[in-house]
């Protein structure tokens, strides 16, 4: 079964989904898009990092991810408003990361590849690579569930019940540094935070508690990913791209949708009240 | 002893906020402390909860001291679905027969349903309560709770904690600027303002002389009016019923 390449870069992308759904609705409510999209762009640097080095491109992202993701919350509130020192970074972080990509000589780099991502080309190893850091972030998360729920509603009750705020900041700092580094094969350096964002986005107007919406997140990323997949494969488009439009249209026709019903719903009762 | 405060001292930034507290809370016992705004009352809530770490003094907890602390208000992003029902069992789940007797005892009507952004202000402030509640403290820390009630909602609400507090067996504390209302009950109040102007039994208090500097009220002036005003009420045994 994984010796088709579709399945692999299907299972791929359901493997990434799941993991950026609970993770997505968690940047949605703390306001945390542009972190996301930040580290996301500082990963580029990783890859560097890790074609300079030799090393796995999962450690060299991971790693930079990561120190990127801490370097800001340590920075932010010191002067500096944090969307500005995100914008800063990130986009040193990627315009340094193409550059040094630039000067390797001797290997072949497709930096599309990279920037968009690069599903169809999943291995095995990837895929055990990718499987493996979503079921860290989602026993991560699962694990810090409440916690993290109620640190994200108020850091002072989460202090009063004796739970650390800060830790749990940490604990999605590091869940997300563990998503970017395992979605760049699957969507790109730039498409990351779509995949994290628009997901928890739709889902948000047809859940009624935190749980729901993440699992509904989950269910539209997953059958995004396989759409997109088919589709592109079809229309034979960029793969990542053609995700990440199929997410987009749902995030707008569902909220479109959503918005009639709404609406008939209104007359209908307005109707019965005349009558 | 369940939490006492030690020459407790607080700065954020260059601001001293909190001067020299000292503060003893036992099982039991409600603490009043009232202050104009910016007196410094909810960083001393704060600080004695963690969120604001002391610049001096130091505050001692007893062993296991489960803290159960209702805000002033909570703001709720509308990005985020909430249910009542969910809020009132973060971080730690709950059973059912639990959730309704401490909605009861908040004084709540049947709304576990409601996302919690529908609520009014009021409703809110009780959901809160319930939350701090359910978890069976050793020790109420309420950030201004009759903010916003009237009189008979703030009688009300005051029986309420009264009957929590021999439910519980657990210590309160109390923060209001609300200075026509102090309630009967408590055992002890404190004036603060930066440093603690004055403190003792809530007569004694009321009629000191720097309580009364503190909030303005001048034999002469009309606002002696108000004083008289809520010797009234207080002496209407609205308040010495409860419980």
């Amino acid at each position: 079964m994984l010796d088709d390449f579709l399945m692999r870069a299907a299972l791929a992308g359901v493997g990434v989904s799941l993991a950026a759904a609970p993770l997505g609705c968690f940047i949605v409510w703390r306001r945390m898009a542009y972190f996301g999209d930040a580290t996301a762009h500082a990963a580029m640097l990783g890859v560097a990092l890790s074609l300079t080095l030799s090393t796995p491109i999962f450690a060299g992202v991971l790693m930079i991810s990561l120190l990127m993701a801490v370097t800001v919350s340590t920075l932010s509130g010191r002067g500096y408003a944090m969307d500005t020192l995100l914008g800063v970074m990130a986009h040193s972080a990627l315009a340094v990361g193409l550059v040094a990509v630039s000067f390797l000589s001797g290997v072949r780099i497709d930096l599309m590849a990279y920037l968009f991502g690069d599903i169809l080309a999943v291995g095995k190893t990837d895929l055990a690579v990718i499987w493996g850091g979503a079921a860290l972030v989602l026993v991560m998360i699962g694990y810090r569930w409440s916690a993290l729920l109620l640190s994200t509603l108020s850091p002072d009750l989460t202090l009063a019940s004796g739970i650390s705020p800060r830790r749990e900041q940490l604990v999605l700092t590091i869940a997300l540094a563990i998503v970017v580094a395992v979605a760049i094969k699957v969507v790109g350096v730039l498409l990351i935070a779509a995949m994290l964002i628009i997901p928890a986005a739709t889902a948000r107007r047809f859940s009624r508690t935190p749980e729901a919406m993440a699992v509904m997140a989950a269910i539209i990323g997953v059958c995004a990913n396989i759409a997109g997949l088919a589709l592109s494969y079809h229309f034979d488009s960029p793969t990542g791209p053609t995700i990440v439009c199929v997410v987009a249209f749902l995030f707008v026709a569902l909220n479109v949708v959503n918005a009639v019903f709404r609406r008939t719903n209104r007359q209908l009762s307005n109707g019965q009240n005349v009558a | 002893m369940l939490i006492q405060a030690h020459n407790l001292s607080v700065q954020i930034g260059k601001n001293r906020i909190l001067k020299n507290i000292d503060l003893q809370v036992d099982r039991g016992q409600i603490v009043t402390v009232i202050g104009p705004n910016g007196s410094g009352k909810s960083t001393l809530l704060k600080t004695l909860i963690g969120a604001l770490q002391p610049s001096e003094g130091e505050i001692i907890r007893a062993p296991g001291l489960s803290i159960g602390y209702v805000p002033q208000r909570l703001h709720i992003d509308e990005t985020l679905p909430m249910t009542v029902q969910r809020f009132l069992q973060l971080p730690n789940r709950a059973s059912t027969d639990a959730i309704r007797e401490t909605m009861a005892q908040a004084g709540l009507p049947e709304l576990l349903r409601q996302q919690l952004m529908s609520l009014s202000g009021g409703q809110l402030q009780r959901v809160l309560l319930a939350r701090a509640l359910l978890e069976k403290p050793d020790l109420l820390l309420l950030d201004e709770p009759t903010q916003g009630l009237d009189r008979r909602g703030t009688a009300d609400f005051y029986r309420q904690i009264e009957q929590i507090r021999q439910s519980l067996n657990c210590g309160v504390i109390m923060v209001s600027h609300d200075l026509q209302v102090v309630m009967r009950r408590s055992e002890w109040v404190i004036c603060l303002n930066g440093h603690v102007c004055c403190e003792g039994k809530p007569e004694l208090v009321s009629s000191s002389a720097e309580y009364r500097a503190l909030f303005g009220f001048d034999e002469d002036d009309e606002s002696l009016a108000l004083y008289s005003h809520r010797g009234h009420y207080q002496g209407s045994g609205d308040i010495r019923e409860a419980g």
